[in-house]
């Protein structure tokens, strides 16, 4: 039996063997390492201790740095840490530190190996089993190793005390009950002098207060020491961070810090701890206006400095200042600006958050305009951070910020442009958002699709299909804006279309479809005025169209002539004759016909629609032209009809919809949804033959729901009916809270010049420098001749739109840990100790005791509590009492009572109240505890 | 809980230790440290040594051949963290005398008890140079 095991020992590869065989392998590491694996499985089994420990060792190896599986090892590492050699010991503890976690099975089986060695007198062993309790430890782990832990907390030997403090977090997380035990020794250490154990227990005070700060405000005193007296970076720095979470809490504690944090700051050579400071300004002091500037003030060394770590973290700090106090970004704009041509993509994107922050009303259209520029040149990646920055900033709110909503629309349409443009999609949802919103952007709108639509070149670009599709939609849904529908037609049907996605296809062929209407129904009123025959449907129609000309006559007039844009009525008469909708026709029948046979079926059947129409008019039409005037009269009265159901039908203006619509129309009488769907499941349970027609359904129940399905039926057939406008204007009586208003679109005056002059453009250079000239004057907030104009109407509907109702606060968490801490925290006090500490059980009922001694005393009226402010103890006392919100207390009752044991409690806790004493003896003030529920002890104050 | 995982990575992206502070399965680790490598090891000089990936901020230095990263909570000091790097490196070098990558790959173990005596939970407990390696030393000795 020995022999093999002999052999084992003998001949095993040790870890560095192990190494040396993975750097010299021949056959592939992956093979080179199975094999070992192998080999370990078969040591691992080993009797002997040493061969089965540097077998745990190579997989642990393996395990940490080539991601192989060492759970099959969790029982023999347990077998190695019974070992009594020290040496097998330590392998095993790192072993399980690395393997086991909270399901591993054989968890519980440690608990009495760790037991034994937090209590062994070997200050290593203990130490080991508390790092490895540390990074194990689960709920029965910590609850069951509680007592041991407490009895370490006290240990004189440093070494050993700071583990068991260190360790506490991880206990305390996992069975938040041990707070009751081991909080009282874990705050008593706070009072340490020595750094080692200051660094462990403010350390786990920092990860505590990050979690719950609130229940840690009692402790601020002894924080405040350490603020002022440590001189240690690593300790100060944690110190800060407690500060920050405390200090936005409680302002009056906001007030004490400020001061010595500030002296921090001007003193400490370290940055880091620089940095911290200036974190904490930044982030809880914010309302203290010089500790702010000497923080903004530090800032810029950062910011200035060739170190690109501190550049990019004062960055970052500026952001964080950044919305309380804009100058510090302002004062700071141009390393800022600088910085967005950092070699740092990191530093880029800091500095571009900042730049967003500084944008407003009054200057985002020229940061804007600077930043497309820079996009241009960017790349990509950087190219889209912009972009999307800028979209999602100017979209902020519904539009908040933007006042001139055709220079926006246009810059939706330049940044398409932008050869890496990755933003189709929320440039999409942009555009036909604003053309829903907002009514008088819409001449712009078209007149932007139309750039985009009719530039072949676009189509190739598949990130941009998204906008196009917005572009083609839009074109089609505001036509009548459009200065030339026909060549806008042309764009839509252009040949390569067909490198578009079939859903957007059939969009633009959707749109082609409006425009033709359009285009036939301006025809026949023109034609219609000519013969002076109009029929009141015509001359409502014609008024309409006539003021669409008249807006975009103005449009045209300040946007200089351009070759293909007539003005004015004389427009209708020139450009669409009967030639050119002859042309028309003939072009669309040209570029759809082949699509009567798409596999698709959405583009088949819209451009089956369209030919239809077609077909159904053209003939007349055609007759029409060639026949004398009377005969074009008779005739052209069937297919004029037609064409004016259909521009009626596409005129209706389509509006944005609530999403919470639905739920605000009326539930009909009689309408019984849910009998009906019952019925339905009854019948599917039956598995009867699917019937051609619905109601059939119903009729074996017809007795039963008979109103209702009457009901369902009239609904049905009033949905069957044609008249598709007339509908639609019922509709919109019933419930017209859903649409747009009504009403003639305003006639804008477009008196101020246009956003994106193209000459403009070519001033800009690469140079960043030019960037910050440029944003000179941007940043400084000024009244701009944008006002003149008003800012147009911005559609809103009810709920969907409205601002998010204030982030929630932060749900202040009562878990249990936290719950433990501040019952332990602001109870502390009102016990009465009468066992010694080191005895649990009577500790702990003994602040029962206390607790229930106190429920129960009488209530005696207030004769003053003069004496209180001499004693600490008793003054603390009594806002333990207000914490826990007994509030009758009589202060006289407690002092008598505080007499009766302070020399007791003195005992107790002497080194305790001397600390604090010092740092209350600062302020005299009086208290203010009437208004806080939870009321906050200012031990501090 | 501060630190939530220390690594060192040559320049090939071969990780020379890895140090978890949460439990992580295997496979997410390998996921983790492959992303990390490669986010980090593509970065140059003149860039700064913070990242961000997944909700952790990663520090991370170069020292020779050998990546230092350590994965930070959102609110940690970055600059206490190069310091706390640095240190480390100090550290190992006054232990193993101007130390270089092999000496990590063979003495792995120390270089994780090194670790254990500065870091626990995630927080630094100890900084002192001599705190740190008195205790490795004795250790070395008893065994």
């Amino acid at each position: 039996m020995s022999g093999p095991s002999l052999m084992d020992s003998l001949f095993q590869r040790t870890l560095e063997d192990l190494i040396k065989g993975l750097r010299q392998q021949l056959i592939g590491e992956q093979a080179f390492i199975s094999k070992a694996l192998e080999e370990i499985r078969k040591e691992i089994k080993s009797t002997d201790l040493s061969t089965k420990s540097t077998a745990l060792l190579k997989l642990s190896y393996l395990s940490s740095l080539h991601f192989h599986d060492m759970s099959f090892a969790t029982f023999h590492a347990l077998e190695v840490l019974s070992s009594p050699r020290f040496s097998h010991k330590k392998i095993a503890y790192h072993g399980i530190s690395l393997s086991f976690h909270d399901s591993t099975p054989v968890l519980l089986l440690i608990t009495n190996h760790l037991r034994k060695d937090l209590t062994s007198t070997n200050e290593f062993e203990v130490s080991l089993s508390l790092q490895c309790l540390s990074r194990i430890a689960n709920v029965d782990l910590a609850r069951d190793l509680t007592p041991e832990v407490f009895i370490l907390l006290s240990s004189n030997k440093l070494y050993v005390r700071k583990k068991a403090i260190a360790v506490v977090l991880r206990v305390f997380e996992k069975y938040p009950d041990s707070v009751r035990v081991c909080f009282k020794r874990l705050v008593e250490n706070l009072e340490n002098s020595d750094p080692q154990i200051l660094s462990a227990v403010v350390g786990v005070f920092c990860e505590l207060a990050c979690k719950d700060a609130r229940s840690y405000l009692p402790l601020a005193p002894e924080f405040y020491k350490i603020l002022v007296n440590s001189k240690n970076n690593w300790i100060l720095i944690k110190v800060l961070k407690i500060f920050t979470k405390l200090a936005s809490l409680e302002p009056r504690l906001a007030k004490r810090v400020v001061e010595p944090i500030c002296d921090h700051m001007r003193r400490t050579g370290a940055k880091s701890l620089l940095f911290e400071c200036v974190q904490t300004v930044v982030t809880s002091l914010s309302e203290y206006d010089s500790a702010v500037r000497l923080a903004v003030g530090k800032i810029r060394e950062f910011l200035v400095d060739e170190d690109p770590n501190l550049k990019y973290l004062g960055l970052r700090a500026l952001s964080i200042v950044a919305p309380k106090h804009l100058w510090a970004v302002s004062e700071n704009k141009e390393v800022v600006i600088k910085s967005l041509s950092d070699a740092d993509p990191n530093i880029k994107i800091g500095s571009l958050r900042l730049v967003m922050a500084m944008v407003s009303e009054h200057s985002v259209a020229e940061i804007s305009r600077v930043l497309v520029n820079y996009a241009l040149k960017s790349d990509p990646e950087f190219c889209n951070e912009i972009l999307g920055s800028i979209l999602s900033t100017c979209s902020r709110n519904l539009y908040e910020i933007i006042v001139d909503f055709d220079w926006y629309v246009s810059l939706l349409g330049e940044m398409s442009k932008i050869p890496h443009c990755q933003k189709g999609e929320e440039i999409e949802n942009q555009l036909i958002d604003i053309g829903m919103r907002v009514k008088d952007v819409r001449p712009e709108l078209v007149h932007v699709s139309r750039d985009l639509l009719i530039d072949p070149a676009l189509l190739g670009n598949t990130f941009l299909h998204r906008v196009l599709s917005a572009a083609a939609w839009a074109s089609g849904e505001y036509v009548e804006f459009s200065r030339n529908p026909l060549e806008l037609m042309e764009a839509l049907l252009q040949p390569r279309t067909c490198l578009l996605p079939p859903h957007i296809r059939a969009i633009y062929i959707q749109s082609a479809f409006k425009v033709l209407v359009f285009c036939l129904s301006t025809y026949l009123m023109q034609w219609g005025s000519t013969a002076s025959s109009a029929s009141p449907d015509n001359l409502r129609s014609g008024v309409s169209a006539s003021v669409s000309y008249e807006s975009f006559d103005n449009l045209s007039v300040e946007n200089g002539a351009d070759a293909t844009v007539t003005r004015g009525q004389t427009y209708t008469s020139a450009s669409i004759t009967n030639e050119s909708i002859l042309n028309l026709l003939n072009l669309v029948e040209l570029a759809l016909g082949p699509l009567f046979e798409s596999p698709d079926v959405e583009v088949q059947e819209r451009a089956r629609n369209v030919l239809g129409f077609i077909d159904l008019t053209k003939l007349e039409l055609l007759n029409s032209s060639v026949q004398g005037e009377k005969d074009l009269e008779r005739r052209g009265v069937e297919c004029s009809k037609t064409i004016e159901l259909m521009h009626d039908a596409f005129s209706k203006e389509l509006g944005p919809v609530s999403l919470s619509a639905q739920g605000k129309v009326y539930l009909p009488d009689g309408l019984m949804l849910v009998e009906n769907l019952v019925g339905m499941e009854m019948i599917c349970a039956d598995i009867e033959p699917p019937s051609s027609n619905l109601f059939s359904f119903g009729i074996p129940y017809e007795e039963k729901d008979g109103v209702s399905f009457s009901n369902l039926q009239i609904e049905a057939d009033s949905e069957e009916s044609n008249e598709a406008t007339s509908l639609l204007a019922e509709h919109r009586k019933r419930h017209g809270l859903y649409y747009l208003p009504l009403g003639k679109s305003e006639i804008i005056s477009n008196d101020y010049p246009p956003a994106n002059d193209p000459t403009l453009q070519g001033n800009i250079n690469d140079n960043a420098d030019d960037l910050v000239k440029l944003t000179e004057e941007s940043l400084v907030p000024k009244r701009k001749s944008n006002h003149a104009k008003p800012r147009p109407v911005v559609v809103k509907l009810d709920e969907v739109d409205a601002k998010p109702v204030g982030v929630k606060k932060a749900e202040y968490k009562d878990d249990s840990l936290s719950g433990a801490v501040r019952d332990f925290l602001y109870g502390m006090k009102d016990m009465v100790p009468t066992s010694s500490q080191s005895n649990l059980p009577g500790k702990a009922s003994s602040k029962r005791k206390g607790k229930e001694k106190q429920h129960t005393d009488p209530h005696v009226e207030t004769k003053g509590n003069l004496v209180d402010y001499g004693n600490p103890s008793s003054r603390r006392r009594k806002h333990r009492s207000h914490g826990k919100e007994r509030k009758h207390r009589s202060a006289r009752e407690k002092n008598a009572e505080e007499r009766e044991d302070t020399g007791q409690k003195e005992k107790e806790k002497s080194s305790y109240c001397h600390g604090r004493h010092k740092s209350r003896q600062r302020a005299e003030e009086p208290l203010n505890v009437s208004a806080q529920t939870t009321v906050i002890p200012d031990f501090l104050l | 809980m501060g630190i939530r995982f220390i690594l060192m990575v040559n320049k090939q992206g071969q990780t020379r230790l890895a140090q978890y502070y949460e439990w992580l399965t295997l496979e997410e680790r390998r996921a983790l440290e492959g992303e990390i490598v490669r986010k980090c090891l593509a970065r140059n000089e003149q860039q700064c040594s913070f990242v961000e990936h997944r909700n952790y901020k990663i520090v991370y230095r170069r020292y020779a051949s050998l990546f230092f990263l350590v994965g930070v909570d959102n609110d940690e000091n970055e600059l206490a963290i190069l310091e706390f790097i640095h240190l480390l490196v100090e550290t190992m070098d006054r232990h193993f005398g101007n130390v270089c990558e092999l000496d990590i790959m063979f003495h792995l173990e120390k270089a994780h008890f090194m670790l254990e005596e500065m870091v626990m939970n995630g927080s630094i407990v100890e900084t002192s140079k001599a705190n740190i390696l008195t205790p490795i030393q004795l250790m070395d000795k008893s065994s």
